[in-house]
């Protein structure tokens, strides 16, 4: 009754062979007929929905008995004998293609890519499943909407739990499809899982995302027959519309957090059965690996892949993954391996004299003993540099490279493979040879996690790269900062005592001839309570940072404003609030706060802030501490006398200047945007937009600049602007 | 230094045995009433191209044969083990891989009887004073863990059984349950295993099991059941059961959908060996080739003849007789072709095979609801366990809709101790909506952890809408710490939840063979026809806990060792040494 025999319907895709090679390029085989004549596979590479979930699930016992061109026709002659009017009925009835019709009526500008009858995004999900399901591997369709940024800077710190929640609750009518391939290890026990990720822009596909869909697809088809699988494998082909960071985390969302009501979010059809839209699970992650075909270079000799780790926050994979990835990449397949560097850096005249004096200085130290072997040659100085400013500049910004960033939010190790091949697009056998050596470095790396009985552990997860096979683990990186932020409590308290013993002799001075009760008082009242005042000053101003640092939320609630425009906004905003802060509760001159104490109050706090953001995120910290601690310590009242020469004290002031300019965070994004971009044109538009960019990724810097940074910076102006009048005045009233 | 017995001891001593062996071979006609074997293999044909071997052996001991000391066929190790533990009912199964209840079948069976969750599974029930339940379970995990060469005694600690009162199978609180998920099973569990048979795999259908065929399969579970009563004596219930992917000549395993061809496979195809003859002292060997019901309605609307020979496949040699299954509405559904291995010998070796015609597409019985069970969250905090039911319209199919109706499923859940469930945290959705418990519960026991005590076990009866398509329920919990000891070796390689059993009550696995009465003898039929309820497992669960980092400590010994001996010995080479004595030795040997 429920099992109801019948013929199979005609092969659809023609031949597999055993063989990687031979596999690939039947992989290939599927990327030309796809992107070359598109129309005539169509007709048999995209059944109707029933067909393909009565395929997919055949226990169900549903004879499908109509066939893909009987439901077209069916479809044409229903909308031919339809009215305009009735159009919404037809609409409701036939699921995904109603939605695409409302989008196409209210926004005119997506008309061109929505019209078409089959959706493309569609065709592409249904395309893959459909081979998916040849090679007797489970898939399923996850259907998601482009995810809203809102403004959520504490976003890192809570759970992930409730993203679901904020969605709207009325129905989408454009989102993405991922589609998902999950094989079974033949004798495993699915406790885990490799995830496989190939991002794709379905509305318009590239011939080399087409390229990287075949890599996957072939490595996939290789480990549907792998006997010694003991991990579930996961493909997922990530529907990169909205991004592929936002298809990759939608989807690992509803995998670990489903929300299991308010299922309606997206249009569903009717006639797509509950069994077919089910969500399919496979384990615990144990790795992921994304990898995606770049665009083709026209020079060098050698195919060359460029590594890609840096998660939200500065967070790393664990540094065996990238290990495994180098070693089988070069040492294996022969391919170059790049990570992110800044170009910019490499040309720079500065770093090269840098890096002669240290060549200089290598060789010198060869003469002197020959068996002391320094060698830093100017280029790899140089290429470590760039590329270690690069590691830090991404670890500190704390915006993930690549989709991986959303992996490590669930504590998986995932690393994103940028294929960047050196043949012509029409070079057949480059071709396949590429998706060989592509395909078997992935499988290496697969079988390499596989093998592994525990998770990624031993090695470390705090580290910076200076090339794609060095690393400056954390026990290194870390003296430097350690000893620039020792620097501080030291310089605090010695402010703190001199300041305290300067009133003491300077009272005594004044009133020798008065008793000592009185002056035991005075020291009592004023002296050992004086950093109160301190503290007041910095209340205000750290309350007046958070404040500044949440009025982008009522900002962003501002419709159709320019990012010029909101960022003058927001800036205007802040120092009007900044002034009622202090007609509230006095400002620091008034109050008669003597700039040491005030100084020695800054720099406690900045110790803490750096302290508390080098475990959120080490590389804010460090470049921070960087910015920071020199603005912090140099900083000291123009107006102050000094037992200095002209010379040292014009120095002084000229450097306060300079540091306090470059501490302004404006300043300093300008300057991260100079050497990161290369360009040095920038405007206050770009602040809001960049600003826009840190809160998006729930990166921890965004507090760091607004709640650490930018008060430090303020008290810095005090210092700086500090009458010094208080003490002398207060010695001439007394 | 043994001196070589002389040729008249050795004379002597085969004609004692020779004397010996005669008696028994006497008694062995009254013996064989006492105690029987029987050895039976099952073979069915997979819709998703895979073959599915079961092999069953049944030894009985009959109560007067359990009281005496000595047995002939029964193997003496298992009575003493029911002797002495007061066992009245037995399970252990060992099974590496998972059994595909979507493709192999949900509700006959094969499935709800001998599909089992990865690793170890061990429940008794004993005939004991309820006080002395716990060490006699204790005492049997050891003795079965050196009979069969496994870590059985994990299941010792109170941390790892328990005692589920109805969700698992109703008792009197006499029944201890315990699962190691993680146990690895190999050859060297199957050797003992078939000790326990009387040929051993020297002969009879035993001898099929070729290890590199078995252990290259999907799916393996190797079982061993025991009921022993005054009335019934003691039975053993040996099985094994192997999903076997048969290599095609093409070398070309794709699915089904192109319509390719089943692959053709044969006994000696599958376990590269030939069957030559039963076992002996078997009371009766069979081996029945089972198709499915998809398949065999195909076949009787085709409207051949001999049932085994016709458009659709053919078997390589024709059977002794074919047996029909006969569902609930009188239908003829699936059908068992018997061939018994009596007349076949060494010379005479047995074969049997199917080699299809035309392309087929059939589906197995799925079960009501298709359970999957799933972590959720992340980081080492706190996460919950989500098990889902997604229907698969069974019941639609077999009564129609009714929306007044309902179906009872059952949960078994046994969580360990460092998995802090919130029970009241229990959430139901069915549809996509939030119910309420007492909605959908109707019964619920739960036996809450204690840390390093008691795993927590959940038993509760669920009462669902006929026409539900989706439920999910949900439980959160708190990740525990665990002390130092209490890691195992690979600790990072996170922590297994065991298996949850789903079971519907209201349906019933049971076959029934009108053609068939208890004359026939069949034990692997009887086991067919009794009356099983569809129960199914869930996957295993991998909680990845927090882990210290084990190897600092070894590197701080190790350092500090490092820096200790060397401040020792330069300290020491210091004090002790004289230099003065040195320079004279050297003097000394300089001046010869």
């Amino acid at each position: 009754m429920h099992c109801l025999p019948r013929a199979a319907p005609p092969v659809a895709l023609a031949v597999s062979r055993p063989l990687l090679l031979l596999k690939l390029r039947e992989g290939h085989g599927l990327v030309l007929a796809q992107s070359d004549t598109r129309d005539r596979i169509a007709p048999v590479q995209l059944p109707s929905p029933r067909r393909g979930n009565a395929n997919a699930v055949p226990w169900t016992g549903k004879a499908a008995s109509d066939t893909d061109d009987g439901s077209r026709q069916h479809d044409a002659a229903e909308s031919s004998t339809r009215t305009a009017a009735l159009q919404v009925k037809q609409e409701e009835d036939q699921a995904r293609r109603p939605a695409r019709a409302h989008h196409v009526r209210s926004t005119g500008e997506a008309e061109h890519r929505c019209s078409s009858p089959p959706p493309a995004t569609r065709d592409m999900a249904k395309f893959i499943a459909r081979q998916i399901e040849d090679l007797g591997a489970e898939f399923c369709y996850h259907k998601f909407l482009p995810s809203n940024k809102h403004f959520h800077p504490m976003k890192f710190f809570t759970s992930m739990m409730n993203d679901m929640a904020t969605q709207p609750n009325h129905t989408y009518s454009s989102f993405g499809v991922n589609t998902i391939g999950i094989i079974r290890a033949p004798r495993g026990d699915g406790k885990e899982a490799i995830v496989l990720v190939t991002p794709y822009n379905s509305q318009r596909v590239q011939s080399n995302e087409l390229l990287s869909l075949a890599l996957g697809f072939s490595v996939f088809s290789l480990l549907s027959r792998a006997p010694w699988l003991s991990k579930d494998i996961v493909w997922l082909s990530a529907d990169s519309q909205f991004g592929e960071y936002s298809a990759v985390s939608a989807w690992l969302n509803q995998y670990h957090n489903p929300a299991f009501f308010s299922q309606s979010l997206i249009s569903n059809t009717n006639t797509e059965r509950a069994d077919i839209m089910a969500f399919r699970r496979a384990g615990t992650m144990a790795a992921a690996l994304i990898f995606k075909v770049g665009e083709t270079r026209k020079y060098g000799n050698r195919d060359s892949v460029t590594m890609y780790a840096e998660a939200s926050n500065g967070q790393m994979p664990n540094l065996d993954l990238l290990n495994v990835v180098h070693y089988l990449a070069v040492h294996r397949q022969g391919f170059r391996v790049n990570i992110a560097t800044f170009s910019s850096l490499l040309s720079s005249a500065c770093l090269r004299a840098i890096a002669e004096i240290f060549q200089t200085l290598g060789s010198m130290l060869r003469k002197i003993n020959p068996d002391w072997k320094p060698d830093i040659a100017v280029p790899d100085y140089m290429e470590g540099a760039a590329n270690l400013a690069s590691s830090m500049y991404n670890q500190a910004l704390g915006v993930p490279t690549g989709s991986h960033g959303a992996f490590r939010d669930y504590q998986v190790d995932a690393v994103s493979l940028e294929f960047s091949p050196s043949f012509h697009v029409r070079n057949e056998n480059a071709k396949s040879s590429f998706l060989l050596r592509g395909g078997r470095l992935i499988e290496g790396v697969v079988r390499s996690v596989n093998n592994l009985l525990e998770k990624f552990h031993q090695s470390f997860f705090l580290y910076f790269l200076t090339a794609p096979s060095k690393f400056i683990s954390v026990g290194v990186y870390m003296i430097p900062f350690a000893l620039l932020v020792a620097s501080l409590p030291i310089v605090a308290a010695a402010l703190a005592g001199g300041s305290k013993s300067m009133k003491m002799s300077a009272e005594k001075s004044i009133d020798v001839s008065k008793e000592n009760s009185s002056a035991d008082i005075l020291q009592s009242k004023g002296g050992s309570w004086k950093w109160l005042q301190a503290a007041k000053v910095l209340l205000v101003i750290q309350l007046w940072a958070v404040v500044v640092s949440l009025l982008p939320y009522f900002i962003t609630q501002i419709p159709d404003a320019t990012p010029i425009q909101s960022a003058m906004v927001w800036a205007v905003l802040a120092i009007i609030i900044l002034i009622a802060l202090y007609v509230m509760f006095g400002s620091p001159y008034s109050t008669g706060v003597e700039w040491k104490l005030l100084k020695a109050t800054m720099i406690t706090a900045i110790s803490i802030g750096l302290g508390l953001m080098s475990i959120i995120n080490f590389a804010t910290a460090q470049l921070g501490a960087l910015i920071v601690i020199p603005m912090c310590l140099f900083s000291r009242p123009l107006k102050a006398q000094s037992g200095m020469n002209f010379l040292p004290h014009a120095v002084l002031v000229v450097s306060n200047i300079c540091l306090v300019v470059l501490g302004f965070p404006p300043a300093v994004l300008l300057i991260m945007k100079g050497l990161s971009k290369g360009s040095w044109t920038s405007d206050v538009g770009d602040l809001w937009v960049w600003m826009e960019f840190l809160w998006e990724w729930s990166s921890a810097t965004y507090l760091y600049l607004l709640l650490v940074h930018l008060p430090c910076w303020l008290l810095c102006i005090h210092v700086l602007l500090h009458p010094c009048r208080q003490s002398e005045s207060k010695m001439k009233q007394e | 230094m043994a001196t070589p017995p002389t040729l008249s001891g050795r004379v002597l001593f085969l004609s004692f045995l020779l004397i010996l062996s005669s008696t028994v071979a006497s008694e062995s006609a009254a013996v064989a009433e006492e105690e029987e074997f029987t050895e039976e293999l099952l073979l069915r044909p997979l819709p998703d191209r895979k073959a599915l071997a079961h092999f069953h052996f049944r030894s009985l001991a009959s109560p007067s044969a359990a009281a005496g000391r000595h047995h002939h066929i029964f193997p003496k190790a298992i009575s003493q083990l029911v002797q002495k533990f007061h066992i009245s009912e037995l399970e252990l199964s060992f099974t590496q891989g998972r059994w595909n209840y979507e493709q192999w079948g949900g509700s006959d069976p094969m499935s709800t009887s001998n599909a089992k969750p990865p690793g170890v599974e061990l429940w008794a029930v004993f005939d004991l004073p309820l006080s002395e339940i716990d060490a006699t379970w204790k005492n049997l995990t050891h003795t079965l863990s050196g009979l069969f060469c496994a870590s059985i005694n994990f299941l010792e600690s109170s941390t790892s059984f328990s005692a589920p009162q109805w969700g698992f199978k109703v008792n009197e609180g006499n029944l201890r349950y315990g699962a190691l998920p993680r146990e690895a099973v190999c050859t060297e569990n199957l050797t003992p295993w078939l000790k326990l048979l009387p040929c051993r795999d020297k002969a009879g259908i035993a001898s099929l099991l070729y290890r590199p065929s078995i252990y290259k399969g999907y799916y393996h579970s190797q079982k061993l059941k025991l009921r022993s009563s005054q009335a019934l004596g003691i039975v053993l219930d040996q099985t094994l059961t192997v999903v076997l992917q048969p290599n095609t000549a093409s070398g070309k395993q794709r699915h089904s959908t192109d319509g390719q061809l089943q692959p053709n496979w044969s006994i000696r195809h599958l376990f590269n060996n030939k069957l030559s003859g039963k076992c002996l002292v078997s009371k009766s060997s069979r081996i029945f080739l089972e198709i499915d019901k998809g398949i065999a309605d195909k076949v009787s609307t085709s409207g051949t003849d001999d049932s085994w020979n016709n458009e659709f496949f053919v078997l390589s040699s024709s059977p002794d007789r074919v047996i029909e299954e006969v569902n609930d509405l009188k239908v003829q559904s699936s059908i068992l072709y018997e061939y018994d291995v009596n007349i076949y010998s060494e010379e005479k070796s047995f074969d049997v095979g199917i080699t299809w015609k035309l392309s087929l597409l059939w589906s197995c019985t799925p079960s009501p609801y298709h359970t999957s069970r799933f972590l959720m969250g992340s980081g080492n905090e706190r996460g919950s366990i989500a098990l889902s039911f997604l229907s698969t319209n069974l019941q639609k199919q077999i009564s129609g809709s009714s929306d007044d109706c309902s179906i009872k499923a059952v949960i078994f859940q046994v969580v360990p101790w460092y998995v802090k469930v919130y029970y009241h945290s229990l959430e139901i959705f069915i549809d996509g909506n939030r119910k309420t418990i007492s909605e959908v519960v109707d019964k619920i026991h739960v036996t809450p952890s204690e840390d390093k005590l008691l795993p927590g076990t959940l038993e509760m009866l669920l009462r669902f809408p006929c026409g539900m398509q989706s439920a999910t329920l949900t439980l959160d919990f708190d990740k525990g710490f665990l002390h130092i000891d209490e890691y195992p070796p690979d600790a990072n390689q996170g922590f297994d939840i065991p298996s949850a059993l789903v079971s519907f009550p209201e349906f019933s696995s049971a076959r029934s063979y009108p053609e068939i009465d208890s004359s026939f003898g069949s034990p692997l039929l009887e086991d067919f026809q009794e009356d099983g309820i569809v129960k199914s497992y869930t996957e295993v669960l991998l909680v990845p806990l927090t882990t210290p980092d084990f190897s600092m400590p070894y590197n701080v010994i190790t350092f500090t060792c490092t820096v200790l001996a060397l401040y020792f010995g330069s300290l020491l080479n210091a004090l002790r040494r004289r230099i003065g004595e040195e320079e004279r030795e050297l003097k000394k040997a300089g001046k010869d």
